[in-house]
């Protein structure tokens, strides 16, 4: 059992720069021996990257690999005791069946009989006994990945790192293979990493998910306590499907949000916080309204996805997503409930939008890379022009405008949050920071958007003593 | 039904254009006159005076000079060429697009441009000319011809293929050998078909590079020989025989290539 906590993988402080962009921010984390872990996150998160590091095909910029206690950041590939499953399958098309999975063992100068063995060992692992000798490219994608596993797994690797492998393969061979990848972890014993952007997937498949976005770990824990417990607004919005929300904590067990208290199992945010509250679709309980209603609300839509029903309930002015095995037609009056424990309450990172800046004149203040108006009566404690200041912006004070005009900050809208009654954007500003905006107004991930902030919407205050010391 | 017949008559005739010299010489290569057009009867003897060396000593040396030299060529510029496109390939986006700009600009560039100015290299570098500097104006011509075949080859490669061949315990030298190499020889071999072909088929840059040590190609020699008033005949069973080799050549190199089309 002590040898099984021991850990193989140790990334530490790991960041990755191509040219100006970042794809790891500072990375820690430790793989132990015989895990499953599967790396989660959306196409560009820098998941890809890390596992490519950690097999050597790219080298860290800054920060430490370890396998197996050794230090390998800057160890070649073929020096490492790691094997890769690509996307692709990667199989070299010159060679049959037999002679790829042996490439390794032949560099190694295996003897013949030892080798053969072995080949068929792993060929059987995979289920592909009687293969040998066919070519590769005649094999369907299927079993062009059993391959391409085979031969990985028959070099005996410490780690098996698999890059999306089942991403090429339709839904049915997917989740066969998923059930075989899960089979063969625990009959080899080995440590599996695996990447991939499917959530359902890195579900069915781990022992522990490590959740990430924007080049940085956002959640490492086991899959019930991702689907559960999710840290934050990205998690419990990338792990299935959820209703997010605003709410405010009133004191320990009890959160109001939909203009409703609940009693929830939280304690420890204080009194009279703002939070954000999760609940799964599956959590709600819906009935025909009656005493035991939380919230009572029409049904606006009903869909039968198979197992259940999804419908989206209006309560008073926010849009619950519920999921029940009985369905209510549209226009129903139905009544709502959800258990304390099915509450998820999460702190709020931020409850407005604070940017550095730099008074530039009277009422005139820099920040973002422009300059902007503002109220003499906004402007807290004294300061004169040339001074550092924070600026703080209100997320539903910021407009977004289709076409961004010259003297505007442009920006690209890069994650959406549906808050039950209006979306949450994060936009990236070309200035390099983020802005937060509440808004009801639709827009799509990639959207170019220019900024405006009207002049009584900005507050000023002196820069905190340990900010600027300009 | 007439149309149909109209479009017979119209390719055949067609061909008979195309082929019409390259038949004639060699009908008339088998017969002993010395002027091409008259036929004196049906005769072995060009044939047998063609390989008799005491007769045609400089007809041969310059075939086998031509052969020589462009076996070499094309040796050297697919070596070259290969490793070229393989370094262009892993170029960033920018650079390699660059550089395939620059790898065409000889290849649109006259012969007669490509043989001026190493004509000119030669001389202010004070290389004698000869044999040497032949099989480097060939090389030089031959090698943007071979990157061009080659590097379609790596883009069509899956390009995780050396990444897993390196993760399976390959050295880069290795996985360059047993990876890299299988999957663009297809590639390399036109261009050493292609380099082959040109440097046989070259005259500009050769008459410029050849210097005056009395090397002959087979371009330079039949040039000389038609200077000097009339074709020598035994040019007749040459040019004969080459086509000959070139069409079984052909032949095999298309078959090669509906089989491979057909294994895929």
């Amino acid at each position: 059992m002590q040898k099984d906590n021991e850990p193989i993988i140790e990334v530490k402080n790991v960041s990755k720069f191509f040219g100006e962009k970042t794809a790891l921010d500072h990375i820690d984390l430790s793989i132990r021996k015989g895990e499953f872990v599967t790396i989660l996150g959306p196409s560009g998160c820098g998941k890809t990257t890390l596992l490519r590091l950690i097999a050597g095909f790219q080298t860290a910029s800054e920060g430490e690999i370890r396998i197996g206690g050794k230090e390998i950041t800057q160890v070649p590939p073929h020096k490492r005791p790691v094997n890769t499953v690509f996307q692709k399958y990667a199989l070299f098309p010159h060679l049959n069946v037999y002679d790829n999975i042996a490439f390794g063992l032949k560099l190694k100068k295996m003897p013949k009989d030892v080798m053969e063995k072995k080949v068929k060992a792993a060929l059987k692992m995979v289920g592909m006994t009687d293969y040998e000798y066919r070519d590769v490219n005649s094999l369907s994608g299927g079993q062009q990945q059993r391959v391409a596993i085979a031969r990985a797994i028959v070099n005996e690797p410490e780690v098996l790192l698999l890059d999306e492998p089942l991403a090429a393969l339709d839904l049915k061979m997917r989740k066969d293979m998923q059930m075989e990848l899960k089979e063969m972890h625990k009959r080899l014993g080995i440590t599996f990493v695996y990447v991939t952007h499917d959530q359902e997937e890195a579900l069915t498949l781990s022992d522990t998910i490590v959740v990430m976005s924007e080049g940085k770990i956002q959640q490492i824990g086991t899959p019930t306590d991702i689907y559960n417990e999710p840290v934050n607004c990205f998690v419990a919005d990338f792990i299935g499907e959820s209703n997010i929300l605003n709410g405010t904590m009133i004191k320990d067990k009890l959160v109001r949000f939909c203009g409703k208290e609940f009693e929830c199992v939280d304690e420890g945010f204080g009194e009279n916080m703002p939070v954000d509250v999760v609940i799964r679709p599956e959590d709600f309980y819906i009935f025909p309204v009656s005493d035991a209603a939380q919230l009572v609300g029409k049904v606006q839509s009903c869909i039968f996805k198979g197992v259940h029903y999804e419908m989206v309930v209006l309560c008073d002015d926010y849009e619950l997503t519920v999921q029940d095995y009985h369905g209510f037609d549209a226009g129903t009056e139905v009544g709502l409930l959800v258990k304390p424990m099915d509450i998820q309450i999460m702190k709020k990172e931020r409850t407005c939008n604070t940017f550095e800046g730099k008074m530039v004149g009277e009422n005139r203040v820099e920040f973002l890379g422009c300059e902007f108006d503002c109220l003499s009566e906004n402007i807290k404690g004294s300061v004169a022009a040339g001074d550092a200041v924070e600026v703080e912006v209100d997320f539903e004070k910021v407009n977004l405008e289709d076409n961004a005009s010259a003297d505007m900050i442009e920006g690209e809208v890069k994650f959406i949050l549906y808050k039950g009654n209006h979306y949450h954007l994060t936009v990236h500003s070309d200035w390099d920071e983020d802005v937060f905006v509440d808004t009801n107004d639709v827009w799509d991930n990639g959207d170019r958007v220019g900024i405006t902030i009207p002049a009584e919407a900005i507050r000023v205050m002196p820069a905190k003593a340990d900010g600027n010391v300009n | 039904m007439v149309r149909r017949v109209i479009e017979q008559v119209y390719l055949w005739i067609l061909l008979l254009l195309l082929y019409a010299p390259i038949i004639i010489i060699i009908v008339y290569s088998f017969t002993e006159a010395k002027v091409l057009g008259n036929w004196t009867g049906f005769s072995w003897k060009l044939y047998e005076s063609l390989f008799d060396t005491g007769a045609h000593h400089s007809l041969m040396n310059a075939m086998i000079n031509t052969i020589a030299i462009a076996l070499i060529a094309a040796t050297v510029s697919t070596v070259l060429g290969s490793i070229a496109a393989i370094g262009i390939f892993n170029l960033r986006a920018r650079s390699r697009k660059a550089m395939g700009f620059v790898n065409t600009i000889p290849i649109l560039n006259g012969d007669i441009i490509t043989g001026v100015s190493l004509f000119l290299l030669f001389v202010s570098l004070g290389i004698t000319q000869g044999f040497t500097t032949v099989v480097l104006a060939h090389i030089t011509f031959c090698t943007p011809y071979v990157v061009l075949s080659v590097m379609p080859r790596l883009k069509q490669m899956n390009p995780n293929l050396y990444e897993a061949a390196l993760d399976l315990g390959a050295t880069p030298m290795q996985a360059l050998r047993k990876v890299i190499l299988p999957e663009i020889r297809p590639g390399m071999i036109s261009g050493f078909l292609l380099a082959l072909t040109l440097s046989i088929d070259d005259f500009a840059v050769t008459v410029f590079t050849i210097g005056n040590q009395g090397l002959e190609t087979l371009s330079t020699y039949i040039y000389a020989d038609a200077r000097k008033g009339g074709l020598t005949p035994e040019l007749r069973p040459l040019s004969a025989i080459i086509f000959v080799v070139i069409l079984i050549l052909l032949i095999i190199i298309n078959r090669r290539a509906d089989k491979a089309k057909k294994t895929e």
